[in-house]
């Protein structure tokens, strides 16, 4: 019998798998792909609820969440390719430039 | 039991099968066609008049030798004909070829799936497809695959757009996304969608041709340009993959036409009673004289026109097709509101 | 019990290719394992009677975002040295905060208590889209039409800071 704490503790590992992987990995492209691991995780959370509650406003929630990611995701590369246009580097330890 | 599960898996075999064998002999078509075109015969060996040649083809490709190039990223390149054939085969498990009918007390219904979302099923899977292409390209470590499949990617991601939005003026005239919704909408209003959507109709015909990699539009895998493409390293049972992909691709663009804008499997004038004559041809028949015209005209089309130049190619979905979609788009919905 | 075993295997593969996106050497694969991880979420959004976000899940996430993600790596790709590990100390600090962090969740879970399937009267309809749309237009109007502001901002953002030149 799946339950909804089942897609709740689904939910979970794959947002912690999605915090890790910001917090390890040097590569920007990585750890922006991390971010949308936990958004979808998220996503998970909400459509399981709304299967639970026989609402769909749970759905039209993550519709919401589905747009956000995709301008952002957008918006970050951008910020990727114009940053990898000046410094020829992805790893986020040398995208120090505000550093004092 | 019988109705829910062997009926459908029978029906996804017979399809399958189906759509294989015609994708063999549309290729045969396709050289026959250009060949009358350009006042020569085409393949003639084979069988009485080169009729078993895609068997021919077949066998060739089986017994190739499958070459891998050194540097070449293997996972990737071993996936990539797999992804881009398997979107183009699942899509056929929403479009309705027939009106059902009743066999032996089991109603057998006229397509694989009646999805509520069945439209924006085909759209969403044939997003997929495009990985194939960039994967293909990129696998290879090789200048003219990486340049073709660019090239060829972003072709598909532009023209997808044109084609979505008017696939969306036929949403609104219809109602609802289910594709057996749709043929049923033209059954109701007793015009097929081409007629009440020109337009779109047009923008859709030009949308899929560049959809399809197929010429005008085929300077990514044209032979004097590119070399042959991002398939370029691929032999043998690869190369095949690639080559049925892209072919039934063709079947699905037309398909989802004849079912959007040409009536699906209704006869033409569906409404008239004078011509319910039209309806002892069944209903598949007419699907299938239907998708073969669409498919005609993609062959007739290749035949004819040159090539277009890259940057002219996107300077047309960019700056024609895509703002001729959207006013379409306006002009349907005033029209919805207004009369 | 079809329901059950489906459940199991796509949370399998979820949690599967979410560990390979975040442990594959190659970017390349990264991207791969991100788009197999967005297939499955999106066929168990199937299974939750959700098809209409599952088509949208398959179609803007796996067809259009990781398209995206996919350009951007190959733009970038480079032949330089592998990825620097950061300190270790530092990842053994980040390491016991993280198990701290991921037993309080469970516990937060569990602490709710098992959730019964009870008979709630909801409005959910088989006709997904038209509720969904129905919703999207009459209830949500105004978080719609902010949400397409946005994505026109993000478009115009996009486009300025991928160009050459200004």
């Amino acid at each position: 019998m799946i339950t909804t704490t089942h897609y709740m503790v689904l939910s979970a590992a794959l947002f912690t798998l999605g915090v890790v992987g910001v917090m390890t990995r040097r590569n920007v492209i990585i750890v922006l792909m991390s971010i949308e691991l936990m958004l979808n995780a998220v996503n998970i959370n909400l459509v399981a609820f709304s299967h639970q509650l026989q609402n769909v406003i749970g759905q039209v929630f993550a519709v919401f969440i589905v747009v956000v990611a995709a301008a952002e995701a957008a918006v970050g590369l951008g910020i990727i390719l114009a940053f990898y246009r000046n410094k020829e580097t992805v790893n986020i330890d040398e995208m120090n430039l505000l550093r004092w | 039991m019988v109705e829910t599960v062997i009926v459908p898996l029978i029906m996804v075999v017979t399809v399958l099968a189906a759509v294989l064998v015609t994708v063999m002999y549309i290729v045969l078509l396709e050289r026959k066609v250009q060949a009358w075109v350009q006042v020569r015969l085409g393949p003639m060996r084979v069988g009485p008049h080169g009729t078993l040649q895609p068997l021919a083809d077949v066998l060739k490709l089986f017994v190739k030798e499958d070459i891998t190039p050194a540097r070449a990223d293997k996972w990737v390149f071993t996936a990539a004909p797999i992804i881009v054939l398997v979107p183009a085969l699942i899509a056929f498990a929403v479009i309705p070829f027939a009106s059902g009918l009743t066999l032996f007390g089991i109603s057998i219904p006229g397509r694989i799936a009646d999805v509520n979302v069945g439209l924006l099923y085909i759209i969403s899977v044939a997003g997929i497809g495009i990985y194939g292409i960039i994967l293909g390209g990129w696998s290879s470590n090789s200048k003219y695959p990486l340049l073709a499949s660019l090239r060829s990617s972003a072709q598909l991601i532009s023209y997808e757009i044109a084609v979505t939005m008017t696939l969306v003026t036929v949403i609104m005239l219809s109602g609802t996304l289910s594709m057996v919704g749709i043929v049923d909408a033209q059954l109701s209003k007793g015009w097929w969608f081409a007629f009440m959507q020109p337009v779109a109709f047009a923008i859709y015909v030009i949308g899929s041709l560049a959809e399809t990699n197929r010429a005008p539009f085929d300077l990514p895998e044209a032979e004097q340009e590119l070399v042959a493409g991002f398939h370029t390293e691929y032999s043998g049972m690869r190369f095949a993959f690639f080559f049925l992909a892209e072919y039934a691709n063709m079947i699905v663009v037309s398909a989802v036409a004849t079912t959007l804008f040409l009536g699906g499997w209704l006869q033409p004038f569906p409404n008239v009673p004078a011509l319910s004559f039209l309806g002892l041809v069944p209903g598949w028949a007419w699907f299938m004289l239907k998708t073969f015209g669409f498919l005609y005209l993609f062959l007739w089309v290749r035949a004819t026109f040159p090539r277009y130049r890259y940057d002219q190619l996107m300077r047309l979905g960019w700056k024609w097709l895509i703002p001729l979609a959207i006013l379409n788009v306006v002009v349907t919905g005033l029209v919805k509101v207004l009369v | 019990m079809a329901e059950a075993a489906a459940f199991y295997i796509l949370a399998t593969l979820i949690l599967g290719f979410g560990v390979l996106v975040i442990t594959a050497k190659s970017t390349v694969h990264s991207v791969l394992f991100l788009v197999a991880d967005f297939l499955c979420v999106a066929a168990l959004y199937v299974t939750l009677r959700a098809p209409f976000l599952a088509v949208i899940q398959v179609m803007v996430y796996a067809g259009g975002i990781v398209v995206l993600y996919l350009f951007v790596v190959m733009l970038v790709n480079l032949k330089r040295p592998p990825e620097a590990h950061s300190d270790p100390r530092r990842l053994g600090r980040l390491g016991v905060v993280m198990a701290a962090a991921v037993l309080a969740q469970l516990g937060a879970i569990f602490a709710v208590g098992w959730v019964k399937p009870a008979a709630v009267e909801g409005t959910l309809s088989p006709q997904n889209v038209e509720q969904i749309g129905r919703a999207l237009y009459a209830d949500y109007l105004i978080p719609f039409e902010l949400a397409s502001f946005l994505l026109l901002v993000a478009m115009i953002g996009a486009i300025i800071l991928a160009k050459r030149e200004l």
